[in-house]
This record gives C-alpha cells, structure tokens and sequence, in this order.
C-alpha cells in the first residue's frame, strides 16, 4: 500500500477547481492545501518575528544605545509580540494542522464549509498586509506593546489605529476558522466515530474553536471602541473625558486570557496524539483527557484579572481571580499525570517527534509552575511587569505551543508531503533548542527576580552578565529553528519517500496514502475502534 | 437527501400573536418607566426585555423547534456571558 | 452529546443543519460583541447613576418606541416570509420580504431624524457643548453613539443581505426544498430585533 498509489492520486496533483498552477492553489477549497498555504504564510512570519527578537537581543547585548533608538525598541517589541501572537501562535496549530488533520481524523472529505474556509485564509492575509502596511505609513510603527493598552493607545501619534485594525481582522479570520471546525466536528463525523471515539486532537481542537468563537469577538468590540475613540474623540476610555483604562484592561484580558488556551489546547492536543502512537499503548484516561480539554476551555474564561492585580482593580476582585487561578491548573495537571501514565509500561520508541514532546513537558512545566508565582497575588506584586513574566510567558506559549508546532511538523510531515527527513539531524536539533531555549529565557527568571522591568531599552550595570547569556542563546536558538526549516527543505525534494504509516500510529490519518488523496477516502470509514487501539495495527498491515 | 429541514412548522397565526405579545409588552414597558419604582426600575425593564427575547428566539428565531444541540449552544454562550458579567462586578461594586 | 444519526451524513454535500449551526455559531460571535459593549455600558451606569438618568431626557422616547415597534413588525414579516416558502406560496413569501425592508428603511429614516436633531443641538462626540457636560454624561452620549450606531450599521448590512434573499428567492434560487439561506437571513434579522429590544429601554426608558 506504501507505494502503491500513482502519482496522480494525492492532493498535490488534484485540483478543486480548473485551474492548474499557482491559481489552482489560490483558488482551492481543499482543507488540505488551505492548511498548507496556512504553514508557509504562518511560517514566514515566524521567521519575521524571530529576526525581530534577535534585533531585540542584539540592542540589550551590553547597556546603552548599540544599534537602534529608544522608540525602534518600542516598536520592535510591539511588532515582535503582535506578530508572533496574532499571526504565528494562534494560527500556528489550528490553522494548519487542525484543517489538514481535523476532517481526515474524523473521517470527512472537507470541512463543513470549504470556502469559508479558503475566505478565512484571505481576511488572514488581508490582515496580514494591514499590519504590515502600519509599519511605513507616515506616522510610523505602532509603539504601544501588544498589549495596546489605553489611555496611551488612545493618545499615541503612531499608526495604532490601522495596526489595531489589523488586529480585528485577524480575529475574524480566527472565528471563521473555529465555526468551520465546531460544524465539521458536529456534522461531518464519518459512521461509527461517536464524540468518544474521536482522537484527542480533534477534542482540543474543537475545544479551542469554541474558545475562537465565544472570546474573539471581546477583543473584536474592544479594539472597533479604541479605533473609534481615536478617530471621532467619543469618550468611551480616555479618563479626561470619564472613562475608565481599568474596564479596557477588563475587556481586553477577557479574550487574551482565554486566547493563551487557543493557543496551548491544540499543543496538548498533539502531544495526545505522539506519546501514544510512541509508546505503543492507548492512552492513559482518554475521557479525563477529552473532558480536560473542555474544561481548560471554559475555566480560561474565569481567571483573565490576574493579569491586572497591580491595576488598581477592587481588593474583592484581586483575591477572587487569584483563588479562580488555581483552578486552572486541575485540568492541565490531568492531562501531565495521564499522558506519563501512558509511557508507564509502554513499548517507547524515542523518535524525534516523541523528543520534541519530551522538550515540551520539560519546558511547559517550567512555564506552568513559575505561573503559579505570578498567579498568587503578593509574589506577583514582586515581579509583576519584570522579566519574571517575559520568562514566564515564553516558557508557557514559545516553550508549549512552539515546540509542539515543532513537534506536530516532525510527526505529521511524512504524511503531509509524503517524504522523511534526516533522522540524525531532527535529533541534533532536539538537543540544541533544548540548550538555547534554556540559555535564552531561564536567566530572564532570575533577571526578573532582581527586578530588571519589561520592555525596556536599558539596563543597570549589574544585568550585564545575565543579559549576555540570553542574547547568546537567542542566536543558537535562532540557528537550530533555521537549521530544521533547512532539513525539512532538504528533505521535501532529497528525502526518501515516506510510506503511508511510518510512525506506527492508528489513527486515521494514518490509513490512508502519504501524501493523501483529495477527499481523502475513497470509501469513508466506518470506525469501529477505539482511538488509540493499537491492535488495529496488525489489520493494517494488512491492507 | 433525507437531511434537510423537516422540522416542525409553526403556522402564521402562532407569528402573529407572537407578535401581538411582543407589542403588547413593549407598551407595558413604556408605561412602567413613567412610574418611579426606585432601584427596581432597571431590573422590571430588563426583565420584560428578556422575556421578549425569549419568544423571539424560541418561535420567529425556531430554536425551540431545532435539535437539542442548538439549545446547548444557546445556553452555553448565554452562561459564558453572565459569566463575564458577575466577575466583572466583582471589580466595579468592591472598589 | 451527540445523537447517532449526526455522523451519518457524511457524505451529503446539502446539510442544512449543519448551515444553520453555522450561522447560530456566527449569531454567538454578534452576541458577545454587543454582549462586551453592555458590559461597558454596565460598567459606566453603575459609575455615573444621576448623570445616565439626567442625559437619557434628552432622548426622545416617542422614537425610540416608534422604533421598536417598526423592527419587532419587520421581524414578524420576514418570520412570515420564511414560513410563506416553506408552504410553496412565493407571491406571499416575496411580499412579506418587500415589506420587510420597507420597515427597514422606515428604521434608518426616524434614526437619521433622531441623530441629526442630536447633532443639530450640537450634541456630537468632541463637540464644545459636549465637552463641557459631566463626565458621565459624556459617557452615556458616547455610548448611545456607538452602540446604535452599531447596531445601525447592523440594520445596513441586514438590508443588503435581505435583497439579495429578494433577489434568489424571485429568481427561483430559494423554493420550498431549499430554504435554508432564507431561514440564516432572518436568524440575522431576528438578532437586529433581539437587540434592540435591549437598547431600547438601556437607552430611551431611563427616568
């Protein structure tokens, strides 16, 4: 069956449409080319982002002026956070994996709605080009930090309006994304794939399209009130005129707290999917797992004021969100004790995409400890707006979801372009980003804790040290993550053809043809298997 | 093709004394906000509010007719809400 | 959670349920969206009580009632509209569709009278009258602006997917059988209605 199929039978050389050639792509609705176009946009701006970090990185090598102004720095780490949520994190996972992986795992031929689909990618770009177009326009870049918090997002002569807007467009195209995966989910289930027969991914996947859908248009409305106080003068925030910055830091946290799990539920959920498939054993508490996902999803909507106990919110509030904080770690704990449970005994075969995973609960659990620092309320007086919350933060979000975006590449590529890359060589980089990750973010920790503050241009004397071991990091973090978009590359023209299961895995992507098919079955499934059933394997040799 | 919409049909009168309650309510809530009730004011006119939200949702909007599922949506974007709401009024009546 | 027979129809490409769900799955994103401006308007009343009660006289409440009763009869005829084609009669169903985007208009035209006696009374977001109001009531203008602005807005784009519903259903794109862009149409007018009738008496009934 490996090489059994022509050529002509994947998705590469089927077209939707009539075109042939770049318009056949720009004009699909096969989920499965719109994830790809998805990856190579997200990606580059990955790249964009990367290199805006390593500027930033270069100008705090040593204290003072090295290559840049005061107000380059302001914009670079505006741009650097709104790149790198807006247009690599949230997208990273959903839209690219969940739209190739999500309708092939349940055992559907497309989405529920292919050319919202293919619309969702536009408005992205659309959105994209705005950002982008902010940076030139006389007015010059936005410099409020991603955060664009008011009165100074109000008052600020650069281009926030337009970067704002671009923002809100984002938004929709993530909403549309997730209405797509919650009916596909609902209605396009092939025979037999009852909700608990469905692969973890799908349930984290749907889980974070609910969170698409109920938080997005929040932050929609926030960012629509901010650009219509900027143009018309309405007082709606701005304190002279009434308003209270309080309420827009309220609004603004109720999509941004519950936007972290958009971001970490679909890492989850493919790490759900690698240690088994690893381990040669079905997953450890599936339900708990499934139903951790839902709940992650709706307690993120419970705790969004622990970003602002420093705010001069009401002392009520600020113990209230602190006790609501906990809560959230119950659910992510589930999901670490199941997926350990699940190696225990197992038949572990350590192949790169299990490494990278290994590098995630490593990194995530630094990131998610040193969460509860932040979320208790007097240590988080210490080192609120400190580079302890950089840390934090890039522990949680680029130490998660990153590597598992790494992770979900190096399981899913054999399948997605039906070649393998260099064995040797993904195991090296494994190594190295562990390294350079660790080097770069860990001394912000301890430069946080002595109380070096956020976002700023300069530093005192005595950070000088702590500050060099990051920047070097940052450049053999930056080097490993060119290292592995080079051997992928290699490998999408060199690397030897990949048969249609490599890994071992049974889910049911993992039935069909690597590269797959358009419409994917040629006979839609009718499952009768648990998900993670790997006795199912014997069968499929079979085929 | 057995999948599309068989449900069930209210018939035009059911719309039209829909509509005749919803107008109905509109002038008792029209009337009350003449009358001074103090700080129960607001909550009467919300409260009369909710309830023409109801019949639009349940009969012009079906969902009372739908699959069960819509009505968990409903609810659920509902809650979320209030949600929102009540933690937020932790911030604005403490302070 | 799931019933058995949702997973069957997989291979049909028409599902009307899955369209409706859908566009309610759209419907919960307006929601939200005007839900975070109650919060805001929530927020600020709760703040500012007497200036709220003193800015919402100027509001004339004969149109906003006028109004209300426009968009809740335009909300019945679009019901009616959908319910004419679903029994085959589509004179009916094109007439209910007509009237309904007269009320529409009707809507847009009283709120332009509304707006423009505001403006006329220099009551305009960054006017000199305006600023030299309390703060509160600063407040309350600004949000009457832009949340029936808003939901103006809403109306507009209500009327431009109406008359393309107008459009098919004439041209016999939209029949008995297939209704289901007819049926998310007026799902998306009803919601114009559904809040109003918040804003009506948030923004006219304060006394």
């Amino acid at each position: 069956m490996a090489n059994g199929n022509t050529v002509a039978e994947n998705f590469y050389h089927q077209s939707t449409n009539k075109h042939k050639g770049i318009l056949s792509w720009l004009l699909t609705v096969d989920h499965k080319r719109i994830g790809l176009m998805y990856l190579i946009s997200v990606l580059t701006f990955f790249v964009v982002g990367i290199i805006i970090g390593l500027l930033m990185r270069l100008e705090l090598i040593a204290p003072g002026k090295q290559l840049m102004e005061a107000q380059t720095y302001n914009s670079l780490f505006t741009l650097h956070g709104v790149i790198m949520i807006f247009l690599f994190i949230i997208p990273g996972l959903p839209a690219v994996f969940g739209n190739f992986f999500l309708p092939i795992q349940i055992g559907a031929r497309d989405v529920a709605f292919p050319r919202l689909n293919l619309l969702s990618w536009y408005v992205y770009v659309v959105g994209a080009i705005l950002a982008l177009v902010s940076l030139f326009l006389p007015g010059g870049p936005i410099d409020t930090g991603w955060t664009f918090y008011v009165p100074y997002s109000v008052r600020s002569t650069t281009n926030v309006s337009l970067a704002i807007f671009a923002a809100f467009i984002l938004g929709f195209s993530s909403i549309l994304t997730g209405i797509n995966f919650v009916t596909t989910t609902h209605r396009l289930r092939a025979p037999g794939m009852s909700f608990f027969k469905m692969p973890l991914f799908v349930w984290a996947t749907y889980a974070t399209a609910w969170i698409q859908i109920i938080a997005t248009p929040v932050v929609g409305i926030t960012i629509l009130l901010v650009m219509i106080e900027r143009a018309f003068g309405v007082g709606i925030f701005d304190p002279a005129l009434g308003g209270d910055p309080i309420l827009f830091q309220h609004l603004f946290w109720i999509y941004s707290h519950p936007a972290v799990y958009i971001m970490i539920l679909p890492a989850m959920g493919v790490v759900s999917e690698i240690i088994p498939t690893f381990s040669r054993r079905t997953i450890f508490g599936y339900r708990a797992i499934a139903m951790s996902s839902l709940a992650i999803a709706f307690v993120g909507y419970l705790v969004w004021a622990h970003h602002m106990f420093t705010s001069g919110m009401s002392d009520t509030a600020r113990w209230i969100f602190s006790l609501l904080t906990f809560i959230v770690a119950l659910p992510s704990g589930v999901k670490v004790f199941n997926w350990v449970a699940t190696m225990y005994k197992g038949s572990i075969d350590p192949k790169p995409p299990f490494l990278w995973v290994m590098n995630f609960i490593f990194l995530f659990s630094i990131g998610g400890l040193t969460g509860l620092v932040l979320g208790s309320l007097a240590t988080d007086i210490h080192v609120h707006d400190t580079y302890f919350v950089v840390a934090h933060f890039h522990y949680v979000m680029f130490g998660g979801t990153g590597t598992i975006f790494f992770a979900a590449l190096h399981y899913w590529f054999p399948k997605m372009f039906g070649r393998m890359y260099n064995d040797k060589l993904a195991r090296i980089a494994v190594a190295l980003y562990f390294i350079g990750f660790n080097m770069l973010y860990f001394p912000k920790f301890i430069l946080g804790y002595m109380g070096m503050p956020r976002r700023y241009y300069d530093y005192l004397p005595q950070f000088e040290p702590l500050q060099r071991i990051s920047t070097v990091g940052s450049w053999i973090l930056a080097g490993t993550i060119f290292l592995i978009i080079g051997y992928l590359f290699h490998a999408l023209v060199k690397g030897k053809k990949a048969t249609s299961n490599p890994w071992g895995g049974v889910t049911l992507e993992w039935h069909i043809p690597s590269p797959p098919p358009l419409e994917n079955f040629k006979e839609i499934p009718t499952v009768t298997h648990e998900p993670y059933d790997f006795s199912q394997l014997k069968e499929m040799k079979n085929e | 093709m057995e999948n599309h919409t068989k449900s069930h049909h209210p018939g035009y009168s059911t719309y039209f004394f829909v509509w005749l309650a919803l107008l109905a309510f509109t002038s008792i809530t029209v009337t009350v906000a003449g009358i001074s009730l103090g700080k129960y004011t607001m909550l009467v006119a919300l409260g009369i509010a909710a309830i023409k939200s109801a019949l639009v949702i349940n009969i012009f909007m079906h969902i009372k007719f739908e699959e069960k599922i819509f009505k968990v949506f409903l609810a659920l974007s509902f809650f979320t809400l209030l949600i929102i709401f009540i933690l937020t009024s932790f911030d604005i009546i403490y302070r | 959670m799931s019933s058995h027979q949702e997973g069957t129809v997989a291979h049909v490409h028409r599902d009307d349920i899955g369209a409706k769900m859908g566009m309610w799955l759209f419907l919960f994103t307006e929601v939200l969206l005007f839900g975070g401006m109650f919060l805001v308007y929530a927020f600020y009343r709760f703040q500012h009580q007497d200036q709220f009660r003193v800015a919402a006289m100027e509001l004339n409440t004969g149109i906003g009632t006028l109004n209300t009763v426009i968009l809740l009869t335009s909300s019945l005829t679009v019901a009616l509209a959908i319910a004419a084609i679903q029994k085959g009669n589509r004179f009916l169903s094109v007439l209910m569709l007509n009237i309904t985007l007269v009320f529409a208009v009707m809507f847009m035209v009283n709120k332009y009278f509304e707006w423009s006696a505001k403006i006329s009374h220099g009551l305009f977001p960054g006017s000199k009258e305006m600023l030299d109001l309390p703060n509160g009531q600063i407040l309350f203008y600004g949000l009457y602006y832009v949340m029936t602005g808003l939901h103006a807005l809403h109306v507009i784009i209500g009327v431009v997917i109406l008359s393309f519903m107008l459009i098919q259903l004439m041209k016999k794109k939209i029949t008995q059988d297939n209704h289901v862009k007819l049926e998310n149409a007026g799902l998306y007018w009803h919601l114009v209605d559904l809040i109003w009738i918040f804003l009506f008496p948030l923004f006219y009934l304060i006394q």
